[in-house]
């Protein structure tokens, strides 16, 4: 890779990094400070336009458009996190049973993640909130459902190819157990690849999040939310279309600086090898 | 024919035979594992579903009618057997809130959302292909890096998002386009095929935009990875000329990735619908499960669902029967598998 391409790439990772930075601190922020109260109304101070007290103005209910931002990013980061950590410690769990013990219990756990792949966080949340409602836990659980099998399957199939090398095969022959060596070598191998998955899916579950509070189907009011945000901003299009801008910019940057993130991540771990390895396997499943 | 031609050939005919048949055997189990968890959770996990369907203000008697009307009082079992029944035969029940037969009520939401996401899909590998191929074809110039940062925003965008800049731009400002709405395919209903393609245009242009960003991406490097090999430039040595090769080597070799990703994007594209109908005011599935939701209608969420899901499954089906088409290497994998 020339200097200059490889500059380039680190610059994905810096500009990943301060986006997503900059939106967990304000997500950080907002339990201690907004401008104003994010769920207060000014009725008689409606949809103002840009000013000194107002930066961005407010909305159809005289709230502040930049307090409504802040305290919305909680919600997409809380939901990010809880969402693929759902994925992650679920899905490595199984991965890595799946890996170790091979077998019926490796069929048995491809076959759940092939199955889970039919409902989509959408069809999970659809089907969640017509028996419990909607709500914040049902876009997480819905969210976090769909996070496991992508977690199983790059868990199984990266561990696979790490359970091949000759360090574990020495570290079998010095008498250690098979979860020892999960532990101890495998895990910390594919510590790297669980980082970048987990980048990505964080950006996924965002959007997802952002979906699901527009449908009504997540955060309700007056929780303040992105998605919930561009469902109110659509009503008032003709009078006001910037308040659709906002929650739509904050969505894509924060989405965006995930992507770069995780690219950049990438190219940092250089996890390029046991790719080029997975690829080469004969059957993934 | 040489002899062992032939007997190469019947090999991997066997192979296909027994590929398809493992995968169609796979594909039924998977629908049936979905009816099961369909049903347990909308059926037996809420206890009574009439309660749930009349609220919490129901009086005894009410839920008591509603669960007789609906054969409540089965046992699980039974009734599931008859909803799998039903789902066979095309006999799904009838509406609570409509008071109407659901099969009546989806078959009249499916030409909304059906032509949505075809048109869609047809966009997006329409943009995906044109914008991919120009990239890959100019790899490392300004062209290439414009359409991958381009293609890195798509991706960022939510497309319910896009829509509604779509809806700003096209119907408020522009005036070229409704914000909403859906005329028909029918002329006589005041629509008409002219009238409803143009109200799909907006919502299939929101769903494919940030599909073929995803797409374009995938096909580049799929493109250049196949650039790079032997066969390629054999081709090319031979004297082949670069359009020869671009369609007879290149494309073919490269679709195997791209295929894998348009059939994970396609049902992307089916639930996208559903987010995007909402946005358009489009009365397709998606409508009709969210009014279904908001009526408590559980029969007709339970149907959609488990349609949504069906249709997810048979495209990931035949996503891996296109493989075997494709990328004859898979054949003889297929007996291995």
């Amino acid at each position: 890779m020339s200097a200059r391409r490889s500059r380039f790439r680190h610059a994905n990772l810096r500009v990943g990094a301060v986006l997503v930075a900059l939106v967990v601190g304000l997500a950080l922020l907002s339990f201690v400070w907004t401008p104003y109260p994010p769920s207060e109304l000014d009725i008689p101070h409606k949809l103002r336009p840009p000013s000194a007290a107002h930066w961005l103005g407010t909305d159809s209910l005289g709230r502040d458009i930049v307090s409504l931002l802040i305290a919305g990013s909680r919600v997409s980061i809380a939901v990010g996190v809880i969402a693929v950590g759902i994925g992650v410690v679920v899905g490595v769990v199984l991965g890595l049973v799946a890996a170790v013990r091979r077998g019926w219990v490796e069929e048995l756990v491809m076959r759940l993640s092939d199955f889970t792949f039919a409902f989509p966080a959408l069809l999970s949340a659809i089907m969640l909130t017509a028996i419990y409602g909607p709500g914040l836990v049902t876009s997480i659980v819905a969210i976090g459902i769909f996070n496991i099998p992508v977690f199983a399957r790059i868990t199984r199939a990266s561990a696979l190819v790490v359970r091949a090398r000759e360090f574990v095969t020495a570290a079998r022959a010095l008498g250690k157990s098979e979860w020892r060596i999960t532990i101890e070598h495998v895990l910390p191998n594919i510590a790297a690849i669980l980082i970048v998955q987990a980048t990505i899916q964080f950006a996924l579950a965002i959007l997802a999040e952002a979906a699901l509070s527009y449908l009504g189907l997540g955060t309700q009011p007056p929780t303040p939310s992105w998605g919930r945000m561009l469902n109110e901003a659509q009503q008032q299009l003709f009078q006001a279309p910037q308040l659709a801008v906002y929650p739509g910019v904050a969505i894509a940057l924060t989405v965006l600086g995930l992507n770069l993130l995780g690219d950049g991540l990438r190219d940092v771990f250089d996890p390029r090898l046991v790719r080029r390895e997975l690829r080469a396997q004969p059957v993934a499943s | 024919m040489p002899h062992h031609k032939k007997h190469r050939r019947c090999a991997g005919a066997r192979a296909i035979s027994f590929f398809l048949f493992k995968r169609f055997a796979s594909l039924l189990l998977t629908l049936l594992a979905a009816s099961v968890v369909v049903f347990t959770v909308l059926d037996v996990l809420p206890g009574n579903a009439a309660e749930v369907m009349l609220g919490e203000s129901a009086t005894a008697e009410s839920v008591a009618a509603l669960s007789a009307r609906l054969g409540l009082d089965r046992p699980p079992l039974v009734r599931y057997l008859d909803w799998a029944k039903g789902l066979a035969t095309g006999e799904l029940g009838t509406s609570i809130a409509y008071d109407t037969p659901i099969a009546q009520l989806v078959g009249e939401r499916l030409v909304v959302t059906v032509p949505l996401a075809l048109m869609a899909m047809a966009l997006t590998t329409a943009l995906a292909f044109t914008l991919g191929l120009f990239a890959a074809a100019r790899h490392g110039s300004a062209g290439d890096v414009g359409v991958m940062s381009a293609s890195q925003v798509g991706i960022a965008l939510p497309n319910f998002w896009f829509a509604i800049l779509l809806i700003w731009l096209f119907a408020v400002k522009l005036r070229w386009f409704s914000a909403g709405g859906f005329p028909g395919w029918s002329a006589a209903d005041g629509g008409g095929a002219g009238p409803a393609l143009r109200a799909l245009v907006l919502p299939a242009l929101a769903l494919a935009v940030v599909q073929a960003a995803i797409l374009a991406r995938i096909v580049r490097s799929a493109v250049l990875d196949v650039l790079r090999e032997d066969f390629v430039r054999t081709a090319r040595a031979k004297g082949q000329s670069p359009r020869g090769v671009l369609w007879g080597h290149v494309l073919r070799n490269a679709m195997v990735p791209v295929l894998t990703i348009m059939g994970l994007q396609f049902a992307n594209l089916l639930t996208g619908t559903v987010v995007i109908e909402q946005v358009f005011s489009l009365p397709g599935l998606g409508r009709l499960v969210f009014q279904a939701i908001a009526n408590r209608d559980l029969p007709v969420v339970r149907n959609v669902v488990m349609l949504l899901a069906a249709m997810v499954v048979v495209i990931n089906f035949i996503v891996d029967v296109l493989y075997v088409v494709i990328d004859p290497r898979l054949r003889t994998r297929g007996r291995t598998t």
